[in-house]
């Protein structure tokens, strides 16, 4: 059965503690959820937790859990960044209220669309779920611009991410359009890449904006 | 469809007898040289996308029937996005052809094949040119072009233009044009795409040269030249109709220009299945591994030098301002044609005024001609030759990848790498060019750039010789025109507000020019050149005659004898200056004869030189300027480059005096 909201909390913040602040336990009396909430309740009676003299200590699958709701939330926070572009204080919070639903494999695919980031937007580490582990092993890029590209690699185009809609009709005539086979040629001083049978040069500013997938 | 036009005042005359056939597509794909081939006439071709930036028209007569070709700029969509693209689609709004055709290049048949499929759809007469087949099927390409025919409902040409493959065809095709009426094949969007569109067209009542569905597309596209002529023809009822492309243009705002093409592609895609076979291996060419090599810093940059060596150096350098001039300036002019038009002119004309004005110090023969002909022409000449060869085997492209880092510091893209090396053939020719850079901002940088630091190859080919005698002068001159490349390069790109522009291009294959291409570019290059400068030179040697006549010549140098001795130059130098008003080679000519004079030292020929170089453009580019960029712009540019070109020669002279540099 799925945690509440605020027994994830709990395990988020018992998670920071002990393996960013390497302390022991987690004091409710620092901490938001006071000691006497149903949610700690909840926690003991999975076993995930234990709580003596008043501190919060992990038991082995607490921290397994604890470990990814952590990256569940972080992962939220980098969705509302980098994709939906909500920041500060509101994406905060957002962030708070969308981690929650990021169960049963919605948090693989969030991952891997964001391309398997290492680090929330502040900078705290994501741990590792099974995807990057894999995307890892595999070698596999994800989704990435031209500019991150080898010279002489071969991808399909994914989309094409800017503002300027001159620009947009510009790629694509060219032939850079979603779906489309795409060939890095070379990489400086000015990327060249060639789509069918043509060749093209662009500049940086350009070849970010175009998103590629091995 | 209706035949009316937008603007009918625009309509040219002679609509009755003469039939038109308008060239449309891609740039690079060889409508220039189908142009010549059914024109017999000649306009530039090149191995540079977006060289033709001008409608040509030429006449034809295809299977007794006159006929008026129109070539166009290229334009990659009918929806239009830069200035050559717009001028191209004004002939098929304004100018109803009785045929178009569209050519493209087979290599890329199913990019390009989506612009067909907008032609037919706009219900245009459109026959189809799959050209550049030899290079396809060099590659191992295969094109049913039949079933593709079959498919379009449009007829389906094959040709390698260059080769003259399939050029009859073409005629015969253009000739034997009969619209077909409802056997027209329409190309169907996805349903709500279809919806929308339906909904647009059939708001419309008015009567228009591209169909309906066609403009219901563009005016979701939110083109606003087709806005404005819907708006004009549709009158009281376009409110509605505004209103209602508005709301879809915002319901469908993130992606309806992606989504079009999208499917667009699809379309291509699905009538190339089956008539378009690529080989299972790519096949590498001779060309392709040149041209890898081009565009490596590694080798590209030595290659540049090797391309400058040989190409600037020894044949424009050695052979044409050396070796060429010699025989024509020396031998043929100053050795015999002057002693003789001098003897002849004073036996048969008795007044000295007049004889003066043929044949005296600024005579017409003795100073004009001999130095429009016999100095200019032969370094403009084979730098004509050189520049054609470069531009013809798709070099240029290359160099402007290979020089886009740099030149972005210059608020430049690469793309200006060819008004800059035109430049140093001709900057009146190069000034011109600046047109086919993409924003304002980099024109005017562009302009000015060429109005101060790029001596064309004639004022380089006289300052060369002029230099190369006294050791050091020319590196002193070298290097002083190269800071200031950069220092206003760098000034410019601050100053000028503005985006930073993008670049792009698309990059040619790599071809072994054809001679006789190289050699009728060159020989319309020349001619043009011809034609401007010889009524200046004339004009200027009338205008120093009459100066000298009245006795203003005199008083001019008066003048600017103070502007002079602030640069420690002799007061006779200022004749120079005078000159170069007319001609920038003009007055490097003028140094020329003040140094064989002895006037002058090394330290004063280098500093006249360098204020020389990035003095004022001649009379011609700065017209040339003036109708590019307006007269704003182009007197603005004339003031600045006139006060920093005194203004660096003060400061050069104060400089090399104190140091004793060149003493």
């Amino acid at each position: 059965m799925k945690l509440s909201d605020k027994a994830e909390e709990i395990l988020e913040a018992l998670w920071i503690a002990v393996e960013e602040k390497k302390l022991a336990a987690l004091d409710p009396q620092n901490f938001s959820i006071p000691l006497d909430d149903p949610a700690y309740a909840e926690l003991t009676g999975r076993a995930m937790v234990e709580i003596r003299q008043g501190l919060v200590y992990f038991r082995p699958e607490g921290k397994i859990e604890g470990r990814t709701t952590i990256r569940r939330h972080r992962l939220a926070e980098r969705l509302m960044m980098d994709v939906l572009n909500i920041r500060g204080e509101a994406g905060d919070y957002k962030a708070c209220e969308f981690e929650h639903l990021l169960h049963e494999g919605v948090d693989t695919k969030v991952c891997t669309m964001l391309n398997h980031p290492t680090t929330c937007p502040h900078g705290k580490p994501i741990p590792p779920g099974d995807c990057c582990e894999q995307a890892r092993a595999e070698g596999d890029l994800g989704v990435v611009p031209l500019t991150e590209f080898k010279s002489g690699q071969e991808g399909e185009i994914a989309y094409i991410q800017t503002e300027d809609s001159k620009k947009m009709q510009k790629l694509m005539a060219m032939g850079v359009l979603p779906g489309n086979r795409i060939v890095l040629q070379q990489a400086f001083p000015s990327y060249i890449f060639r789509v069918g049978y043509s060749e093209f040069a662009i500049d940086s500013n350009l070849a970010k904006e175009i998103f590629v997938r091995k | 469809m209706s035949s009316s036009s937008n603007n009918s005042s625009s309509e040219p005359a002679g609509r009755a007898g003469v039939r038109r056939v308008a060239l449309v597509g891609n740039p690079n794909v060889g409508k220039s040289v189908l142009f010549n081939a059914l024109t017999g006439a000649y306009v530039t071709v090149s191995n540079y996308p977006g060289t033709s930036v001008e409608v040509s028209r030429g006449n034809s007569t295809i299977e007794g029937e006159s006929w008026q070709v129109i070539d166009t700029p290229g334009m990659y969509s009918i929806h239009t996005i830069t200035e050559e693209e717009r001028v191209a689609r004004e002939i098929l709004l304004h100018e109803t052809p009785d045929v178009v055709v569209h050519v493209l290049d087979a290599r890329n048949l199913e990019r390009m094949l989506a612009m067909t499929v907008q032609l037919i759809e706009a219900e245009l007469p459109v026959i189809l040119v799959v050209n550049i087949m030899d290079e396809a099927e060099r590659m191992g390409l295969k094109i049913d072009l039949e079933l593709l025919q079959k498919r379009l409902g449009i007829p389906v040409i094959g040709a390698a233009t260059a080769r003259n493959r399939g050029v009859d065809a073409i005629r015969a095709a253009i000739a034997g044009y009969k619209r077909q009426g409802d056997a027209r094949r329409r190309f169907p969007y996805s349903r709500l795409l279809e919806q929308d569109i339906n909904e647009i067209a059939g708001m419309m009542t008015g009567e228009y040269i591209l169909s309906r569905r066609s403009l219901a597309m563009l005016l979701l596209q939110q083109d606003e030249e087709i806005i404005e002529i819907v708006r004009h023809r549709e009158g009281e009822g376009y409110p509605v109709l505004e209103e209602l492309a508005r709301e879809i243009s915002f319901k469908r705002r993130g992606s309806f220009h992606l989504n079009l093409s999208l499917e667009r592609n699809e379309i291509a895609k699905d009538l190339l299945n089956g008539v378009f076979v690529a080989p299972d291996k790519r096949v590498v060419t001779w060309a392709e591994r040149l041209s890898n090599w081009s565009v490596k810093p590694l080798t590209g940059v030595p290659m540049l030098l090797i391309v400058l060596y040989f190409g600037l150096y020894k044949f424009v350098g050695q052979f044409g301002a050396g070796t060429v001039v010699d025989l024509l300036e020396k031998r043929f002019f100053v050795d015999m044609v002057n002693p003789w038009v001098i003897g002849l002119v004073k036996k048969i004309v008795p007044w000295e005024i007049v004889q003066e004005l043929i044949v005296g110090e600024y005579g017409i023969i003795t100073l004009g001609i001999r130095y429009a002909v016999g100095i200019i022409l032969p370094i403009v000449a084979t730098f004509f030759i050189f520049f054609s060869f470069l531009e013809d085997t798709g070099y240029f492209p290359r160099l402007a990848l290979l020089v886009d880092r740099v030149f972005k510091y210059f608020g430049l893209t690469g793309r200006a790498v060819i008004p800059m090396v035109l430049g140093f053939g001709c900057d009146t020719m190069a000034t011109m060019v600046t047109r086919t850079l993409e924003t304002v901002r980099e024109r005017v940088i562009a302009t000015v750039l060429l109005a101060l630091a790029i001596p064309c190859s004639a004022q380089l080919g006289v300052i060369i010789a002029l230099l190369s005698k006294a050791p050091g002068a020319l590196a002193v001159w070298s290097v002083c025109l190269l800071l200031i490349f950069i220092a206003v390069g760098l000034l410019a790109a601050r100053i000028l507000p503005g985006e930073a522009p993008m670049f792009y291009m698309e990059l040619p294959p790599m071809r072994l020019p054809q001679f006789s291409n190289v050699l009728t570019k060159t020989y319309t290059r020349m001619q043009w050149y011809f034609l401007e400068i010889l009524p200046l030179f004339v004009l200027a040697s009338v205008l120093l005659w009459l100066g000298k006549v009245t006795g203003f010549f005199e008083k001019a140098i008066d003048a600017m004898t103070p502007v002079m001795a602030s640069l420690g130059l002799p007061r006779e130098a200022a004749v120079a200056f005078i000159f170069g008003f007319f001609r920038r080679d003009y007055g490097a000519a003028g140094l020329y004869d003040l140094q064989t004079k002895g006037l002058m030292d090394a330290r004063q020929l280098t500093v006249a030189a360098v204020t020389l170089t990035l003095f004022i453009p001649c009379v011609a580019q700065f017209l040339v300027m003036k109708n590019e960029r307006g007269w704003r712009v182009a007197g603005g540019i004339g003031l600045f480059v006139s006060l920093l070109a005194f203004g660096s020669g003060y400061l050069l002279n104060q400089l090399l005096l104190v140091t004793g540099l060149l003493a």
